[in-house]
């Protein structure tokens, strides 16, 4: 069993809920992800969503794009990302770890490859977002006998009977996007969002993560009240954006102080 | 690449792709869960209305009235002599708006009428099919915006001034290599935040099924017509048909009628830019590998990482670093045979098309007549090649001027 499903049973015993921020690895320097990964854990950071860089993220808005862009201009590609991964678990074993990518760079090292070297770096789940149930099958299997969990989107379009074809598949966690939109959007509707996670959770047994459109602690409260897991990404690869040129050190108290400030605004609602 | 079974007795090209929108290995679905609903709502629609009387009838007179179909079969007679074989033309260069483009976004806008969409949007890379969408828009009356690549604007001026005209907005899309793959990028993206009342015109055989499918059947006019045609002037088919292949909309459109005529011999030319060896070109059939991309499986530009690398070619409509599914897929069963065509042997097509015959191609179809003037050289003069011109090369004059060292 990878690390996922027992960080929600504990944060069920502890009635929290998870807090999932979002970097893209290599941003702003390769050199720099693996002590920004362990600031998000100082700051209450559960678990932590990895973008594996790509040169054409159509379902990411302009902020998470050129996170992307940035981190190719050090030519950061899947190999390195699992590297990443092996020197942050020489001192963190227990934080899970979900790469979020596009499925060609996965296909150009391989599926199989990839599980067998994701699973050994310490990776924990796998969220692709250009692969739809449909075209999961063979991806999901190969995940499942390595013990990684294959992560799925459900979207404000998604009906119930694609909920179910999800489920199936679907271990570790779903994630609802919580917008029809790119990463990054903005308005986000609290009261609709709780009737549609009450929605997947009449289908899905599994615990549900949202995200898109979170952006500070209010947002990530009134999410927070609904939701299993909270997930950051836009707003926290803005600091980076903003910070990253700077002294590395300013950019991990940056991105730890905003972590603990939605982590209280969490545990206080 | 292992080579699939096929009887050619029995194998029906017609019956692809299957209900998952594949051919063989390649298309598919390969987009973000917010797209699925979309994509299935136009794959049902598309579903109904391609059999449906009314539709059809409205489509095929709109090619007729507006876009002045049947296109001419033109016998190119000085170039035939001059080439050693008989060229003809299929004449998709004098379509209104000037290239195959028109036929398509016909078709995707009177869906995108019955699906009740107030909005459209399209990607282009040359600008032709910019063009088309915002011609039919306009006549459509619906809001019409357009995604180009920022190198693309700059060396498409007039097309873009047209689609200004037509009352298009154009977008300039900086990311990436600024050419026509992110502006298909920009425009999915658009698509996922607007999905509500806006319908995608992609230009080409490409993206996620149901795309590859019905843009296929919007431009096989082309290929039908031209089957006619050739069987009404010379009393037989062709040896071989040669199209230019950038998505490869123009392409399949005039190959499909012939799939099944296993003696037509069917040849793609792609971008072969400074030369398949340089690493600059745009050919992912002759020189990439499968991949994912846009929705679909097929072939690619990429690097070791899987990162899909920047393409080159003097033609922006074929400067894409993927491929309809479809050709992958006829690329792989040996039905077609995909080659490059370098930039100086499109220019010097370029020159012998308006030399011999008095017709400015596009760089794009410049790249087909090259590939016909390769084979032409192991024919003989009873040999027939039918090349689709797939479209008017007015837009191109700056570039070739620029090319030559000439200001206008
Ligand atoms: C005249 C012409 N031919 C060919 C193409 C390439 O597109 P496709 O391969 O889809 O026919 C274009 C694209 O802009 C074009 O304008």
């Amino acid at each position: 069993m990878s690390r996922i499903s027992p960080l929600f049973e504990q944060l069920r015993t502890d009635k929290r809920t998870a807090l999932i921020p979002y970097i893209t690895a290599g941003d702003p320097t390769p050199g720099a992800t693996v002590d920004i990964m362990h600031a998000l854990v100082a700051g209450g950071a559960d678990a932590i969503e990895l973008g594996v860089p790509f040169s054409d993220p159509m379902a990411d808005g302009p902020v998470i794009a050129a996170a992307h862009e940035r981190a190719l201009v050090h030519h950061v590609g899947l190999r390195h990302v699992l590297g990443m991964v092996q020197v942050f678990r020489q001192s963190n074993q227990h934080t899970p770890i979900i790469l979020m990518g596009y499925q060609n760079p996965i296909e150009a090292m391989g599926i199989a490859v990839f599980a067998e070297r994701a699973q050994a770096a310490g990776v924990d789940g796998v969220l692709t977002v250009d692969l739809p149930p449909e075209e999961a099958n063979t991806a999901a299997g190969i995940y499942a006998a390595v013990q990684i969990d294959p992560i799925f989107l459900i979207a404000p379009t998604t009906h119930a009977d694609r909920i179910r074809i999800i489920a199936k598949l679907a271990t570790g966690f779903v994630y609802y996007v919580s917008l029809k939109g790119v990463t990054g959007a903005q308005n986000l509707d609290t009261q609709a969002l709780a009737e549609r996670v009450r929605a997947i959770r009449q289908d899905c047994s599994l615990p549900v993560g949202v995200g898109f459109g979170i952006r500070d602690a209010p947002t990530a409260a009134a999410v927070g009240q609904v939701a299993d897991a909270v997930i950051i990404g836009s707003a926290l690869v803005r600091i980076i954006a903003e910070l990253g040129q700077g002294d590395p050190a300013t950019l991990q108290q940056k991105v730890q102080a905003f972590m603990t400030e939605i982590r209280s605004a969490l545990d206080r609602s | 690449m292992k080579a699939p079974m096929r009887d050619a007795n029995t194998f029906n090209f017609a019956q692809f792709p299957d209900a998952h929108g594949r051919f063989g290995e390649f298309g598919g679905k390969y987009v973000a869960e917010t797209l699925m609903e979309p994509i299935q709502e136009l794959q049902d629609a598309y579903a109904h209305f391609r059999s449906d009387p009314e539709f059809v009838r409205e489509f095929e007179t709109d090619l007729r009235d507006y876009v002045g179909r049947p296109s001419a079969m033109y016998f190119a007679a000085r170039m035939s002599e001059a080439y050693g074989t008989q060229i003809w033309f299929k004449r998709e260069d004098l379509n209104h708006t000037g290239a195959h483009k028109i036929n398509n976004a016909i078709g995707q806008a009177l869906l995108a009428k019955r699906l009740g969409k107030t909005r459209i949007i399209a990607e282009t890379g040359a600008g032709q099919h910019g063009v088309a969408t915002a011609t039919v828009a306009a006549r459509l009356g619906l809001e019409c915006v357009i995604y180009m690549g920022a190198e693309d604007i700059e060396r498409q001026q007039p097309n873009v001034f047209r689609m200004k005209l037509l009352g298009a907005t154009v977008v300039s899309v900086e990311s990436g290599t600024r050419t026509l793959k992110d502006a298909l990028n920009e425009a999915m993206r658009d698509w996922v935040t607007n999905v509500d009342n806006t319908f995608y015109i992609i230009g080409t055989v490409a993206g996620p099924h149901p795309y590859p499918q019905m843009v296929r059947d919007f431009q096989s006019v082309i290929g039908t017509e031209a089957r006619a045609q050739l069987l009404e002037k010379t009393g037989r088919l062709p040896d071989a048909v040669v199209a230019c292949v950038g998505g490869g909309s123009n392409a399949i459109g005039i190959f499909h009628a012939f799939l099944n005529d296993e003696r037509v011999a069917l040849y793609g030319a792609e971008a072969g830019g400074d030369g398949i060896e340089t690493g600059r070109h745009a050919a992912p059939l002759s020189a990439g590998r499968p991949g994912v991309l846009h929705g679909m499986r097929t072939y690619l530009m990429e690097d070791d990482d899987g990162q899909i690398i920047g393409t080159h070619s003097i033609s922006a409509g074929l400067d894409y670093p993927g491929v309809g599914p479809e050709h992958s897929w006829l690329k792989d069963l040996g039905r077609v045979t995909y080659d490059g065509i370098t930039d100086d042997e499109a220019m010097s097509a370029f020159h012998d098309v308006m030399r011999f015959e008095g017709i400015i191609p596009a760089l794009e179809s410049s790249h087909a007549v090259a590939y016909a003037k390769k084979l032409a050289s192991l024919y003989g003069k009873d040999k027939i090649i039918l090349v689709n011109l797939s479209g008017r090369g007015d837009k191109d004059i700056n570039t070739v001027a620029k090319l030559e060292g000439i200001t206008l």
